[in-house]
């Protein structure tokens, strides 16, 4: 292999390192430590209970670690104000918990928390990215639960995030919105080199849709690993 | 019937106490038997509530002795007991303690003082500590509500306030729908008050008033003065303590504290 064609190492954006939390007398996540590079869309997958969307509660801050960190482009997350750091890890649930009003209006809603307004144009953008042009001006009552998930995901990529947690976005939807989020997710990554952390209990989506996997187990990491070398089973 | 058997104010009192309690245990045993169980809570708060009002009608009976600053001293007393009781509405919530009081005493200070200044209320104790009572007690119900709501309205919508969170919004910002509802609820019973005055109800200070001799239309409009001012306290209360609590459900770090189970 030449030196032209060695792949340059890729940046690391998020770090766990020793990452727990107990919640009384039970330990919930016990001593994480992962890397998720730049680009990567690493799956989490575990059955119900093994921590899984406990672990991605605590990327973002929502729930307190008890012991370890999370370094985000290098930095302990612990020393950047929690709002700055949720405009750079972007979250988008199970439930889209879409705000009383259009679409337009909760695509704006990151950016104007920080004062800022979001024009048209740029909303737009966010939506056609999504597959959902002309949606702008629509009430978010009358919306499935595909488009619904979609409106969520853009309104997590309009406040620019360097990194996205996806906490199980597609298991509240039939196959054909399901496959459809699918996509949109993988072509969302692909196009930014965003950062992804996936978490999931459906194994072949992981390997569908994940570049690297973790296994988690009573809150533990038993092993990650590419989709193929650890979902072979 | 009673006052033919009895003889002195006191005994007939309680005779009369017996009685009303008795019916209210009554109800109580209906309730039973459609599987209500109120027993317990309905025993208790008659018995508490038999002890704490003489325990005050005795202390009235010294104080009315004393000097006035007296008054002020059992109002504060009045005040942190009230506080007390209208923070366990707000169970889980850190410092709903220190909220409630700090909102009751606002609240029904202010007006009190104001009302006291203006010689709407008499500085006499006759009068202060049932007037300043009325509307510490009423402060105290509409903090309970206020709180109460509160309480409900984020736990029920957990969900929409961290994903406000997850997007970069100010914690408070994420609960202040919640905590303007929770006012609106709160304050309900005191406008249905001031709205049935007269129509509905006849409240108890203005019957005091005329069996005491004075004149029915002076004691219907002193009613009036009383209910407006219960509402200001209240109104008053309730937007203090939601406005404090909402920080008080998030952590330092801006993290939902109060959620349901994990």
């Amino acid at each position: 292999m030449s030196a032209d064609t060695v792949p340059a190492p890729m940046a690391v954006v998020l770090r766990t390192e020793h990452l727990g939390r107990r919640m009384g007398d039970t330990e919930i996540v016990k001593d994480i430590s992962l890397q998720v590079e730049r680009g990567e869309l690493l799956g989490v997958v575990g059955p119900s209970g093994s921590g899984k969307s406990s672990f991605l509660r605590l990327l973002n801050r929502l729930d307190e670690p008890t012991s370890g960190t999370v370094y985000l482009d290098g930095q302990d997350y612990r020393q950047l104000a929690p709002r700055e750091l949720r405009r750079r890890v972007g979250m988008v649930t199970q439930r889209p918990f879409l705000f009383p009003g259009d679409v337009a209006l909760n695509v704006r809603f990151g950016p104007t928390q920080r004062g800022e307004t979001l024009p048209d144009t740029e909303v737009n953008r966010l939506l056609e990215r999504v597959g959902l042009s002309g949606f702008a001006s629509r009430d978010v009552t009358n919306l499935s639960g595909g488009e619904q998930q979609r409106v969520s995901l853009a309104r997590a990529l309009a406040n620019g995030p360097e990194a996205l947690l996806l906490d199980e976005p597609t298991s509240a939807l039939d196959d054909e919105a399901k496959e459809g989020v699918e996509e949109l997710i993988c072509e969302v990554v692909r196009g930014t080199s965003l950062t992804c952390v996936l978490v999931t209990h459906d194994r072949n989506q992981a390997r569908r849709m994940c570049t690297r996997v973790a296994i988690l187990e009573k809150g533990r990491l038993v092993q990650t690993g590419t989709p193929a070398e650890v979902l072979s089973a | 019937m009673l006052k033919s058997l009895f003889h002195s104010q006191v005994s007939l009192g309680f005779a009369q106490a017996a009685i009303a309690s008795v019916l209210a245990l009554l109800v109580v045993l209906l309730a039973r038997r459609r599987s209500i169980h109120l027993e317990s809570d309905a025993a208790i708060a008659l018995l508490r509530g038999i002890v704490q009002i003489v325990a005050v009608g005795s202390i009235l009976m010294l104080l009315l002795k004393g000097p006035r600053w007296t008054s002020v001293l059992l109002l504060t007393g009045m005040i942190l007991a009230a506080g007390s009781i209208s923070a366990k509405r707000a169970k889980n919530i850190p410092g709903a303690l220190k909220v409630s009081t700090y909102s009751i005493a606002a609240g029904a200070g202010v007006v009190t003082a104001i009302m006291t200044w203006a010689g709407v209320i008499d500085t006499a104790i006759t009068s202060l500590i049932p007037v300043g009572s009325m509307i510490i007690a009423n402060a105290m119900n509409t903090n309970g509500l206020a709180l109460n709501r509160f309480r409900s309205e984020v736990l029920s919508h957990v969900g929409e306030v961290e994903t406000a969170l997850a997007l970069g919004a100010a914690p408070e910002e994420t609960v202040a729908r919640y905590a303007e509802s929770s006012i609106h609820s709160s304050l309900i019973p005191a406008i249905d008050n001031l709205r049935s005055l007269g129509i509905v109800w006849i409240p108890g200070l203005m019957t005091g008033m005329l069996l005491s001799g004075s004149s029915p239309l002076y004691a219907a409009i002193y009613q009036f003065v009383v209910i407006a001012m219960i509402l200001a306290s209240s109104g008053l209360t309730s937007l203090l303590s939601t406005m404090m609590i909402r920080s008080h459900v998030f952590s330092p770090a801006e993290q939902l504290l109060l959620r349901g189970a994990e």
